[in-house]
Parts: structure tokens; C-alpha cells; sequence
């Protein structure tokens, strides 16, 4: 009986998630129509000039990097119970904190880029301990915190970039080669395009996520933490421990996020005028591959070539990119709302009562 | 001297005015227990449609009100997922607010092609003067010589006041936000009672985004509203979730980029960037939350979906 619940429950995210995208590209769709565009002409751009050649696919994959750190942010916080919108703030500051060690620390080529890696983590780790630590000690809701963290990370990287990085300059000197992420062999296997190793790095850490979660103690600890705190501290588990941990290893990963993302892509850390929207973006990888580290691999790669060839689409169908931040609002919506539900029920509902009455006999 | 005070007393209204509007917003949907972290988004919308409406009319009183229509419109979605659906408030609230951006600035691609901004709009709510009061020094040039808009934030501080705590409706909207299942043995709709704070908070919140647009500025780009309903949202908090609260805290953080801003222009900067003084306005915040300052005490069912017949 509750191997059969938990199934029903695994198909019904799954098909959540499916029928959420297909909504969802079907609202975008629908916005080109509205507004005399060509759909298809507009899709088929994005997905052509999104994977079809070399040089397009290390950019998707480019582009897919940071999303799935983020999107693993946002997913193992709320494994805990834990809303981290602030995953945007622990990217700045990741990017910071590499910026810094790439610049200030001369370091052999290897050491510098690892060292400059595990700053830009930590920096995370530590900016996500601040809305981990009020929420456990003086019960404050964590988003709040978190959005008032975000606007102080990117307050505190341009000053920093302007008065201790350069003399009033907006963007810091390139990064050194030997804390970058780039290797040529690399980047000529994908037509010289600028895929770093940060991808193994977000592979890695989703492998982490996974055994952390699923296979020890304190993976454990934290899951049941998120599904019920009270039960949790009845059965001796320190659930202010657990939900400090939680948000630091969410920071964690949105650290690594941001420091792949500098050390790797840019090279080199400019004043912002507003957010990345990285951070945001993993919000919606998290929710749509259903918190776990396969399903936000899956939904990063879907999310990033949306917002890779999105950009080609512009250029070829004429269609703004901003359609595509639409259809990700729209999925988010339909996966939030658990929009396959009803429509589950609807086509399922029969089977699925035949099924439990067989089990009942 | 005087001058000085003058200017600073002038941008402090100035930055409030959308703060609070926004920040009322958030205060009636909050009030009845529907998280609004979209505050963000409606004030988009608001400035965007406040914007193409008055280049289209010519009128600036039309776009302001088609931008009270639209924030309305945009709020739906988020009462429909949050309300009906049990969708988690904060994860609706964040998809609204890609939407409108989204939205927005796809539109403005389509309608003035491919342009990133509005073109400037050919009518403002202009400034106007208040007979006699607007001759006092110092205080009659910044607080009676303000946009239409910074006149209609006070009034709104006064109505909400009112209505929430001087007319059924207003209690009844409280009550739901702090006992649905006892509000409801009491005879009032949970459900129609949210639907109706929401779609004021959207209402609300889209005169703020207006503000921005076609008093205070006068285009729409996609940095126009630039986290200033987060920051909204903020002020509600700081504020305790009071009208008047909302007015002190928004005032407050107007009072704070003033700062900021006559700063760099007298060369204060020189000694305390001026980054250092727009992070105030959160640190501050964090610190209030934290119960360094004053504990603020959310309603009691924020956050939570309302399900009939549970206790």
C-alpha cells in the first residue's frame, strides 16, 4: 500500500514536471502568436542554434554550469524545509571572493584556481549562515533575510570593487591564468568556445548532494528536519544544527556557483547595476527537477538552453528574449500550483483505485 | 544650510512615495495571510502599462489608471496558485515577479521596435503646490510642492488605517489572517477574502510602480522599479505590518538614499561610499527582524494555504 502511494507520487512529480514545461512552452508560444510572431520558426532557432553546433553546445553547457550549482542550492535548502532565495547574494559573493584570491594571492597555476574555487565557497557558505543562524536561534523566516543579504552582497562587491580592487575603475584587472578554469584542450574541443571546468565541478558537487542526502546520517538528519521538524527534535536530532548546516551547504554550492562563473567565464568581476538573476534562475531548476540532483542536472540543461538559444532566437526570428523568462514564470507557476494534480487525476484516477482496491484485498 | 536640509527633505519624499504605495500593497494581502513577495512584479507592471498608456492617450491620470487596472490583473495569478491551488506563496510570488518583468520588457521590445525603454512620456503628474502651505521654508518646497502621487500615498496611509481597523471589512480581512478557521465559523469567506487583498495589494503596488514612471521618472526600462519592491516589502516588515508603521519605515528608507544621494553630491562620499549608505536600509531591516530593534510580529497564518474544514 505505501510502495504503491510513494509510486503514484514519483510518477505524478515526474509528469508534473513534463506536463509544466509543455504548458509552459505552450504560454510562450501563444505570447509570439499574440504578438505576430512564429512559434515554431522561434523554437526550432532556439533549439538549432543551441546544440547543433560545436561551438553552440560548449556554450549551452557553459550556460548549464552555474544553473545546476544554483539549482542544488536552492534544492538541498528546501530538502530542510529552507526557502534560500538568497542563493543570488551567496553567488555575488562567491564571485567576490574568487575575484579576490585571483588577484591578491600569487599562487602556482592548479593551487591558485582550487584555492580561489574554495574561497568563493565558503564565501557562500558563510553569507548563507546569516539567514540559517537568525532562523534557528531567533526563528526569523529565512526569505526575508535573504533578500535583504542579496541587496547587501551586491552592495558590498561594487564598493569593493571600486575602492579596495581598482582606483574608482567599474570592472577589476583579468584574473591571472593560473586561478583560471579555461584549459585550451577544452575549449577546442568545442570550437573554441568558453566551457570551463566548472562543469565538472557542478557534476560533482550533484554526486555530492546525492550520497550526502541519500546515503549518511546527516543527510538523513536534514531530510527529516524538512519533513517534520517536531518529530525530528523528539527523535533527538538538533533541528538548529540541521537547518544552520542546511543553509551553509546551500551557500556552499551557490558560492562554487559563483566562482566557477568568474574564474571560468567572465575572468574578471565588474560593478552591477541589479542582480545576475542566477540565483533567481535556480529557483526554477530546483522546483522543476523536483529537488533532487538528476532531476536539477535535467532541468538546467532544459533551462540553459532555453536561455542560451534564447538569445540566438532573437537574432534569428526576431522573437525578444524576454519571452523566454515567461515561459520559465509560467513553469514555475505550473509546477508550483501541482498543475498535473487534477490532470492526473483526471486520466488515472480509475486505474489507480483499481490498483489500491486489488492491494486492499 | 537650509538649502540642504531642503534637498534632503525633498528626496526623502521623493524615494518614500513608492515605498509606501508598494509597501500598503503588501500590508493588505500580508494582513489577510497571502505572503506578497511579488510586490516586486506588480510594481512593474504597474510602471510599464502607467507608462504605454499615457504615451498612447497623452494623458499621464489615464496611465496611472490602467496601471491600477493591470497590477490588479497581474496579481490574479498569484491569488489563483496561491489561494486555490495551495501553492507555496513565496515560490508563486517569485514566478509573478519573472513574469512581469518578463513580460514587460518583451512588450516594450514588441511595441517600440526592439527598443530596450519606453520612449519618454509626453504627459507627468506633475508637481503641484499647495496654496499657502507650500510657502513655509523648508518644509513648504519638499512636503507641499510634491507629486500628485506623494499626496495620494498619504491619503492611501490614512484609508487603509481606516478600513483596516475601523470597518468590518478590514477585520474581517485581520481575522482571516490571523484565525482563518475561526473567521470562517464566524461567517466569512477565507477564500473570497484573500482573492479581494491580493488584487488590492496589486492595485496598490502598480500605483507605486507608476510613481516611477510617470511622476518621478518618466520612462519605463527594466532597471526602473530595480528591487525597490523588495525593498517595499522590507519597509512592511520594519514597519510591523501597521499602515502607519509602513509610512515611518518608507519615509526612513527614502530618508536613507536621500542621504545617499545629497552625500555624493557634497562630497561626503568621499569618507563613507555611498554603497555603505544604500546597504542601511537592509541592515537595519535584518537588525529589526533579528529583535535588536523591536520584535515584528507577523500575522499568525502568513504562509499558510487555507484548507475548509482543518483545524
Amino acid at each position: 500500500m505505501q510502495q504503491i502511494l510513494s509510486r503514484v507520487n514519483k510518477t505524478s512529480t515526474f509528469a508534473t514536471s513534463l506536463i509544466s514545461i509543455v504548458l509552459g512552452m505552450l504560454v510562450g508560444a501563444i505570447m509570439m502568436m499574440a504578438a505576430g510572431y512564429d512559434p515554431v520558426l522561434a523554437y526550432r532557432a532556439l533549439f538549432a542554434s543551441a546544440l547543433l553546433q560545436p561551438y553552440d553546445l560548449g556554450e549551452s553547457i557553459r550556460t548549464i554550469t552555474p544553473l545546476i550549482l544554483t539549482g542544488l542550492a536552492v534544492a538541498l535548502a528546501f530538502r530542510t524545509g529552507l526557502f534560500n532565495i538568497g542563493v543570488e547574494g551567496q553567488f555575488i559573493v562567491g564571485q567576490l571572493a574568487a575575484v579576490i584570491v585571483g588577484l591578491k594571492l600569487g599562487l602556482p597555476p592548479v593551487l591558485h584556481a582550487v584555492v580561489a574555487v574554495i574561497a568563493g565557497g565558503l564565501a557562500g557558505a558563510l553569507w548563507a549562515a546569516v539567514p540559517g543562524l537568525l532562523k534557528a536561534t531567533r526563528g526569523v523566516h529565512e526569505v526575508i533575510i535573504s533578500i535583504m543579504m542579496n541587496f547587501i552582497a551586491l552592495n558590498l562587491s561594487n564598493v569593493m570593487i571600486r575602492k579596495w580592487l581598482t582606483e574608482g575603475s567599474d570592472s577589476t584587472p583579468k584574473i591571472p591564468d593560473s586561478a583560471s578554469l579555461r584549459v585550451d584542450f577544452l575549449s577546442q574541443l568545442f570550437g573554441g568556445s568558453r566551457i570551463h571546468l566548472g562543469i565538472f565541478l557542478a557534476l560533482a558537487m550533484a554526486l555530492f548532494m546525492f550520497y550526502l542526502l541519500w546515503k549518511t546520517k546527516l543527510g538523513y538528519e536534514l531530510r527529516a528536519v524538512g519533513h517534520n521538524p517536531l518529530a525530528s527534535e523528539y527523535a533527538g536530532m538538533s533541528v538548529k544544527r540541521n537547518i544552520i548546516l542546511s543553509m551553509m551547504i546551500s551557500g556552499l554550492f551557490a558560492g562554487f556557483a559563483g566562482a566557477s562563473e568568474l574564474l571560468g567565464t567572465a575572468g574578471y568581476h565588474s560593478i552591477q547595476a541589479a542582480f545576475t538573476g542566477v540565483g533567481f534562475d535556480g529557483i526554477a531548476v530546483a522546483l522543476l527537477g523536483a529537488n533532487t540532483p538528476l532531476g536539477v542536472i535535467l532541468s538546467s540543461v532544459l533551462f540553459g538552453v532555453l536561455t542560451y538559444g534564447g538569445g540566438n532566437m532573437q537574432f534569428e526570428a526576431g522573437v525578444p528574449f524576454e519571452v523566454i523568462r515567461v515561459v520559465f514564470a509560467a513553469i514555475i507557476l505550473f509546477v508550483a500550483a501541482n498543475i498535473s494534480g487534477p490532470l492526473v487525476d483526471l486520466f488515472f484516477r480509475r486505474r489507480r483505485g483499481r490498483h489500491l482496491a486489488r492491494n486492499l484485498d | 544650510m537650509l538649502e540642504t536640509l531642503t534637498n534632503i527633505l525633498n528626496t526623502t519624499v521623493l524615494y518614500s512615495t513608492p515605498l509606501i504605495l508598494a509597501g500598503l500593497g503588501g500590508l493588505f494581502s500580508e494582513r489577510s495571510g497571502v505572503v506578497n513577495i511579488a510586490l516586486e512584479g506588480l510594481m512593474t507592471i504597474g510602471a510599464f502599462t502607467a507608462a504605454v498608456v499615457t504615451i498612447v492617450t497623452g494623458n499621464a491620470w489615464m496611465g496611472l489608471l490602467a496601471a491600477v487596472v493591470s497590477g490588479m490583473i497581474l496579481a490574479l495569478p498569484h491569488a489563483i496558485a496561491s489561494i486555490t491551488f495551495k501553492a507555496d506563496q513565496v515560490v508563486s510570488g517569485v514566478a509573478l515577479n519573472f513574469l512581469a518583468l518578463g513580460l514587460s520588457v518583451y512588450l516594450v521590445k514588441r511595441f517600440y521596435d526592439g527598443a530596450a525603454q519606453t520612449p519618454v512620456v509626453p504627459d507627468k503628474l506633475e508637481e503641484v503646490a499647495i496654496p499657502g502651505l507650500s510657502q513655509i521654508p523648508v518644509i513648504g518646497p519638499s512636503l507641499f510642492h510634491a507629486f500628485p502621487t506623494t499626496y495620494i500615498a498619504v491619503i492611501l496611509v490614512l484609508v487603509s488605517s481606516f478600513i483596516l481597523y475601523r470597518t468590518p471589512f478590514g477585520m474581517r480581512l485581520r481575522a482571516v489572517g490571523e484565525h482563518p478557521q475561526a473567521a470562517e465559523t464566524a461567517g466569512v469567506s477565507v477564500i473570497l477574502m484573500r482573492y479581494m487583498a491580493v488584487i488590492i495589494s496589486g492595485a496598490l503596488a502598480a500605483i507605486g510602480g507608476a510613481a516611477l514612471s510617470i511622476s518621478i521618472g518618466s520612462e519605463f526600462n527594466q532597471s526602473t522599479v530595480a528591487g525597490q519592491g523588495f525593498i517595499a516589502l522590507a519597509a512592511l516588515i520594519f514597519g510591523k505590518w501597521r499602515p502607519y508603521g509602513v509610512l515611518g519605515a518608507a519615509v526612513f528608507f527614502g530618508f536613507a538614499v536621500a542621504l545617499s544621494l545629497t552625500g555624493q553630491l557634497y562630497g561626503l562620499t568621499q569618507y563613507l561610499p555611498s554603497e555603505v549608505l544604500n546597504m542601511l536600509p537592509y541592515v537595519l531591516t535584518i537588525l529589526a527582524l533579528a529583535g535588536f530593534v523591536g520584535r515584528a510580529e507577523a500575522p499568525a497564518a502568513i504562509g499558510k494555504p487555507y484548507e475548509k474544514g482543518s483545524r
